[in-house]
């Protein structure tokens, strides 16, 4: 986190937060601290700076925490709370809401497959079941090596592109089944 | 990285024209491509002037509702001593739309620019750009564009010596369809679930922090540099009375040249669709369509003539949306293509709402069985009896989201549902 000087607040709640560099083997312990170095003081400051409430800076503090340990952990949830005056509970509540934050560790590479309406159309389905094939999990499941999550998602906004799949914060388009071989290839 | 795709009838002049250039994502390649320069002019004119300017041109929102952006605009209340805010609305998840994202990718400065004249239009001190979460390329190239606006001075205290300034926080989401419903999104920022809530108040009076508010669209926001540079005469050159100016076209599903095509408004949906998409492939004839994303009533192939106005589609029986057609050949079952949409709108249920979060999943298990086999006739009779439960009586639209496509393809593809439960399996793709 050597750039957190060079980070507008404008900006600082909204950094990718799916990164090979902290998933996998690479996953913070459960109770992986967020606050309590200079980095997530200065980021938790910056975030608070930019919103009339602390409580709206739950978004960006949660996915700060994915951002920094891979995953949002109980206990990060906890402290978040702690540092917005919300309840461990309803910060839960919060985070349980959307897809993106995972609340255990996930494989080096989180693999997510669209398979809606445009995708579906065009062989989505398929390019699910080679990616699943390859890796030799099931939907959800990390593989034993710890590389890679493959599961299904909703529309990613790219449906001109189909079949669309994100492997953590990048988008690769066109994906058929024949180029999941060469797409695994390439990550490691 | 040339754009993808480019067709002749296109009108590549406006909003697409500097897509595919790299060089305009910085700064520099900003202003020297004229960027900013709208601003500059905002600047020196009165908020109400950017109003007057915007309504005249006749903008209408390109989020979905089509309502003319001027008039919400004007809808905000004298600026007392409450904040106004402008929530930009990235979270682009509608099915099928794809164009805020290229937009966003190609050219972050422009959206920045309509936000501050935007802003200055109503008054508000602080931009939020909620961007959805799935959009990683999009949030890096923004981040990097807000940084550079803000160290050159279009953003901050006193914009470029004005007196007045605004901020503007690009905030992220976390995977929720929902929290592209216009208070679904204000409740994300402000309170972490995106749970939509009823209106009135509009959030003109009581939006983000229970402040005044103007939700707008990217694609809204992008328009707006060019209609204060060229004024609202010089937009109203494209489109209809009704429905002025031209329109990303986001296309998707079986077509030769599936992509993004500014348009004018007003284009045939099947030249949409022959001519620039080049058509589906060979040998095949499109079944169906949903012209404005998924949650807008399916068209048959008889229905295509229609002008791909607001009101064309209007009368056509289904919606502009976000224009962004998914086009359906031969080789579909519409049973699995509606129950592959249903399913979706049954995952993103919020859950506040009875008729919403039960029937949701209700439509989508018996659409489900009817798929695998052993539907039975009455089902047909259980999924209008539904459709009519769940429309207009929850918090958002979500439910109807569900209603308009699939009601619609009941009463147009009745035979390829019977026939299914019939055979327990598609006969019209065998």
């Amino acid at each position: 986190m050597s750039d957190e000087v060079e980070l507008h607040p404008a900006v600082a709640g909204a950094q990718p937060y799916m990164r090979a560099e902290t998933q996998g083997e690479n996953s913070a312990p459960e109770d992986a601290p967020l606050f309590d170095d200079g980095a997530g003081r200065e980021r938790l400051e910056k975030v608070l700076s930019r919103y009339p409430t602390r409580r709206a800076a739950l978004l960006p503090l949660l996915n700060y925490a994915q951002e920094r340990n891979g995953w949002v952990s109980r206990p990060a949830m906890k402290e978040i709370a702690g540092e917005l005056d919300l309840t461990p509970a309803y910060v839960h509540s919060v985070a349980t809401f959307y897809t993106m934050y995972n609340q255990r560790p996930v494989g080096k590479y989180l693999i997510q497959v669209c398979t809606n309406i445009s995708c579906d159309l065009c062989g989505g389905e398929e390019v699910l079941e080679r990616f699943l094939e390859e890796t030799g999990t099931r939907p959800g499941e990390t593989s034993e090596d710890g590389l890679y999550t493959v599961m299904e998602v909703e529309c990613l906004g790219a449906c001109g592109f189909a079949t669309v799949v994100q492997v953590n914060d990048e988008y690769y388009e066109d994906v058929t089944p024949e180029r999941v071989p060469e797409i695994l290839d390439e990550l490691d | 990285m040339a754009f993808p795709e480019t067709h002749e009838r296109e009108t590549r002049t406006l909003l697409s024209r500097h897509m595919g250039e790299e060089e305009a994502r910085t700064l520099d390649g900003w202003r020297e491509r004229g960027g900013y320069g709208a601003l500059e002019k905002a600047l020196e004119m009165e908020p109400d002037e950017i109003v007057t300017t915007v309504k005249e041109s006749g903008l209408r929102g390109r989020g979905g509702a089509g309502f003319p952006t001027g008039v919400k605009w004007s809808f905000m209340p004298e600026k007392g001593d409450d904040p106004h805010y402008l929530a930009c609305n990235a979270d682009e998840s509608e099915p099928g739309a794809f164009k805020d994202r290229e937009l966003m990718r190609w050219t972050p400065h422009l959206l920045i620019e309509g936000c501050v004249i935007a802003a200055r239009a109503i008054q508000a001190e602080h931009v939020y750009v909620y961007v959805r979460g799935e959009f990683f390329e999009v949030i890096r190239i923004l981040n990097r564009a807000v940084t550079d606006a803000y160290e050159a001075g279009y953003l901050g205290e006193d914009i470029l010596g004005s007196g007045w300034g605004c901020d503007l926080t690009v905030h992220v989401g976390a995977g929720a369809y929902i929290a592209g419903e216009e208070t679904g999104m204000l409740s994300s920022i402000a309170d972490g679930r995106a749970e939509p809530r009823i209106k009135p108040p509009f959030p003109a009076q009581s939006g983000l922090f229970g402040d005044p508010t103007t939700v707008n669209n990217v694609e809204t926001l992008s328009s707006v540099p060019m209609i204060l540079d060229n004024g609202a005469d010089w937009y109203r050159q494209w489109g209809s009375d009704d429905s002025p100016g031209t329109k990303l076209w986001c296309c998707s599903g079986h077509l030769n040249r599936p992509g993004n095509y500014e348009l004018e408004l007003g284009m045939p949906l099947k030249d949409i669709i022959h001519d620039v998409c080049g058509g589906v492939p060979e040998g095949r004839q499109v079944r169906a369509v949903f012209p404005g994303g998924s949650s807008t009533p399916i068209l048959s192939r008889d229905e295509l003539d229609c002008e791909t106005t607001y009101e064309g589609l209007s009368e056509a029986g289904s919606a502009l949306g976000t224009a962004s057609p998914i086009v359906m050949d031969e080789s579909t079952c519409i049973v699995r293509a509606m129950r592959r949409v249903a399913h979706f709108y049954a995952h993103e249920s919020c859950g506040q709402c009875v008729q919403c979060r039960e029937g949701t999943a209700w439509v989508t298990k018996i659409l489900e069985r009817i798929e695998r086999g052993g539907g039975e006739m009455e089902d047909l009779d259980t999924l209008y009896d539904l459709c009519e439960q769940m429309t207009g009586k929850t918090i958002c639209v979500l439910a109807d989201s569900v209603v308009f496509p699939l009601e619609s393809s009941l009463d147009k593809f009745r035979d390829e549902y019977e026939a299914h439960i019939k055979h327990d399996r598609c006969t019209a793709t065998a």
